[in-house]
């Protein structure tokens, strides 16, 4: 599934990344490296961007960057 | 070769950058994320004595200031924040070639002790760069509050790097930090950085560049930093490498 | 020594991307250790940071708490500010008094007297009487939000909004510096990373009202929307009608924003990234300090060094006589039938082109080129400047056009000479100017013509 798929409060862990460039540059800067595990915690009030905690950082994505990381969901 | 006179380059390289110093005043370089609390360092440590201004060429705000302890006055630059070296925004091109070109005497890298492994993206990659480095942990007293507890003598033994906490907007530690960077410009205090061991294949090919690269520069640079910087493909590396050895 | 760098590492074929991935999961595995061997953390039974974000950031109270919070602050600024101004106002034409009686016995020349007491030294008192209180209780309260991290999350907020435009979430961050003053929110655009939203947020930081001309809004507001009525409830009123302009500003900004994006700046929005920094227990005390000589002292420094010289050229006009009309008569006369157009008049449509150099200084010359004698008297209350200017024939179309010029026209000189130095380019600099003047006259225009032909006034 994609990043931006998991809802608020679940957990998931990254795949890979579909970006290439620049994006997947400042993707990679954020700690979006294959096995990080990423908690969606909440969306703003109008349902994008989305706030995750990546690596102990909260950090908003929108959907369409979000939209290029592969995450499997996990269950806590 | 260019630039035989050690020093002497590196104050023309410094001026470059628009920090001008004289050889008896060292240098001291301010890094970190943003949002650590890196400026309230900044002003604890410089009072009034700042200017600012932009790093020339670029619309980046560039900080100064100077600070005195125990008799010898320090220059202390503020580098912009930034999360990383690596991707290239003005920002982070300022900060890492003022680190790797302008040389400063010490790099005091300020750290969020609420998100300190955020912070250690930057740590490791200003580590490649630099020995002559200290880990200033900043908001202690967040960190406390949010209940998180960090052993600092384990993790300056992870990092081989002098770390010292502080609360900046409270001055707390900050004569800790004053007599560390004093200390490493005196070489009474140094470092054993523990580098980031890459993959195989990675550290073959920068065992293969540096003996090299060391054979048409010298050892003035941080070489394994340089080869990293090549493998990277860092077009703007690759030019200022060219322009200043190529005749 | 010749050579090429590029031979050294001919050989070796890591594709860059890859090698890249392979260096930054090598970082990041080893912050992970690292941080798992030095951090101990303890579960805390509640977590008030995360309550309090779930508060400001949440469908249902985020944009109310929003609202709120600046409700509060303009309320505080203009509350606060009405009586330490007077305060002020009366310490200065006291002052003024004295000078006066030190000037003519010294036996100097009227002219003198006029161009630095009455010229010079009555626009300082006045930028300073008037600017000072509102700045001095506006920069603290909003440093302290500045402090605290809650900007960041009002771009968090907001984003969906501006990535419907066509720009960046960051662009909220520029236009609260924006409020303080136009010239540090050009600056603050430097946070933008692409060019292209940059120079949307650049070219349209001018519709936030700055703290130059928030005392111009307040004081329209105060005399039209609240003059009627009691104190209590005219400050209220004012309030309501300073927050109205700034949401009218807000919608400008977006307009104008998605206006460039399809027309001059098209392009896909850029990639979007942001850090949401953890809450901060702000310094109180240090909040105040700072923000009183980094912002407040400074930006009234910048205001004061433009209104003695303006002063000065403001009397010599009001006070220099072609024929039997002095030169500001007739230079209002000449600019009257296109102000009446856009619901100005001759003379609010000079002083605003007089005020270019700091918007601070528009009302101050309207005052003085409204008063016959040509100089500025005291005016030690809201409701004698309120007399000056129905006396003068305002409605309240009048107030609320010139209420829409401030907030639309151009930059004032200091802001666009930053545009010319951020953007390297004279092309942008022009944009810059002509943009919201266009938008202020249009604006102004349609809402004069609606309102007349409706038989409002």
């Amino acid at each position: 599934m994609k990043m931006f798929e998991i809802q608020p409060g679940e957990y998931a862990r990254v795949r890979s990344l579909e970006a290439e460039g620049n994006i997947r540059r400042r993707l990679l800067d954020l700690g979006l490296v294959p096995g990080t595990l990423v908690q969606n915690i909440r969306r703003s009030p109008l349902g994008d961007p989305t706030l995750y905690a990546i690596r102990g950082a909260m950090i908003a994505l929108r959907k369409e960057e979000a939209g290029l990381v592969n995450v499997d969901k996990e269950e806590r | 070769m260019g630039l035989t006179n050690q020093s002497s380059g590196i104050n023309v390289l410094r001026e470059r950058f628009n920090v001008k110093s004289n050889l008896e005043q060292p240098v001291i370089a301010l890094a970190g994320n943003p949002n650590t609390g890196k400026s309230t360092v900044f002003n604890a440590l410089t009072g009034l004595n700042q200017h600012t201004g932009n790093w020339p060429g670029k619309t980046v705000l560039q900080a100064q200031g100077t600070f005195s302890y125990k008799g010898v006055e320090y220059r202390l630059v503020d580098l912009p924040g930034t999360y990383s070296l690596l991707a290239n925004s003005a920002e982070e091109e300022v900060a890492r070639d003022f680190i790797y070109f302008g040389n400063p005497d010490v790099t005091v890298v300020v750290g969020d002790a609420t998100c300190l492994e955020r912070n250690l993206n930057l740590v490791y990659q200003i580590m490649e760069i630099t020995p002559k480095w200290i880990f200033c942990l900043n908001l202690m007293d967040e960190a406390k509050r949010k209940k998180v507890y960090i052993n600092i003598e384990k993790l300056s033994e992870k990092l081989g790097i002098p770390v010292i906490p502080t609360v900046a907007r409270k001055e707390e530690g900050l004569t800790d930090l004053k007599e560390a960077i004093a200390g490493m410009v005196r070489g009474e205090l140094t470092t054993r950085p523990r580098l980031v061991r890459y993959d195989r294949e990675i550290e073959e090919a920068l065992d293969y560049l540096v003996p090299r690269l060391s054979s048409v520069i010298g050892e003035r640079y941080n070489l394994r930093w340089l080869a990293l910087k090549l493998l990277d493909g860092d077009q703007q590396i690759i030019n200022h490498l060219q322009a200043q050895f190529s005749n | 020594m010749a050579m090429n760098i590029k031979d050294i590492y001919k050989g070796l074929d890591i594709p860059a991307d890859i090698f890249r991935d392979k260096v930054v999961k090598s970082i990041y595995a080893h912050a992970e250790e690292t941080a798992k061997d030095v951090i101990i953390r303890e579960n805390k039974r509640v977590d008030w940071d995360k309550k309090l974000d779930d508060f400001l950031t949440s469908p249902l109270t985020g944009f109310p708490v929003m609202l709120l919070l600046l409700g509060i602050i303009f309320w505080l600024t203009i509350a606060g500010a009405n009586v330490p101004s007077g305060i002020l106002s009366d310490l200065f034409f006291g002052i003024e008094d004295k000078l006066s009686a030190l000037v003519l016995n010294a036996g100097l020349p009227a002219w003198f007297h006029g161009l630095f007491i009455q010229g010079a030294y009555r626009t300082l008192a006045w930028v300073v009487s008037v600017m000072l209180p509102p700045m001095a209780i506006f920069f603290p309260l909003f440093t302290l939000l500045e402090d605290l991290g809650y900007l960041p999350r009002v771009a968090f907020n907001l984003d969906r909004v501006f990535k419907a435009c066509g720009t960046h979430g960051k662009q909220v961050l520029t236009m609260c510096m924006g409020f303080g003053c136009n010239a540090a929110g050009v600056i603050s655009c430097r946070i933008i990373d692409s060019p292209r939203e940059k120079l949307i947020a650049v070219l349209t930081n001018n519709f936030v009202p700055c703290n130059g001309r928030f005392p111009t809004l307040i004081a329209i507001a105060m005399i039209f929307m609240g003059g009627a009525l009691v104190l209590e409830k005219s400050t209220m009123l004012a309030t309501i009608a300073v927050i109205g302009m700034i949401l009218i500003g807000i919608t400008a900004t977006l307009l104008v924003s998605l206006f460039l994006s399809k027309t001059l700046l098209r392009g896909i929005p850029s990639t979007f990234t942001l850090e949401i920094p953890p809450f901060r227990k702000p310094q109180v005390g240090k909040v105040i300090v700072r923000s009183i000589f980094d912002r407040t002292i400074f930006v009234l420094f910048r205001a004061m060094t433009v209104a003695a010289p303006a002063g000065i050229i403001i009397w010599l006009a009001a006070n220099v006589y072609v024929g039997n009309t002095s030169i500001l008569a007739a230079a209002a006369a000449f600019l009257d039938p296109f102000a009446r157009a856009i619901g100005l008049d001759g003379f609010i449509l000079m002083a605003f082109i007089l005020g270019l150099p700091a918007n601070e200084i528009v009302l101050p010359i309207l005052i003085m080129a409204y008063l016959s004698t040509g100089a500025m008297v005291e005016l030690d209350s809201i409701e004698e400047m309120g007399n000056l200017f129905l006396n003068h024939g305002w409605t309240w179309l009048t107030a609320l056009c010139t209420m829409l010029f401030s907030l639309l026209h151009y930059p004032c000189g200091t802001t666009l000479l930053t545009i010319a130095k951020e953007t390297k380019s004279i092309k942008w600099t022009l944009t810059a100017f002509l943009l919201p003047t266009t938008v202020a006259v249009l604006v102004c225009f349609c809402v004069a013509q609606t309102v007349r032909i409706l038989g409002l006034v």
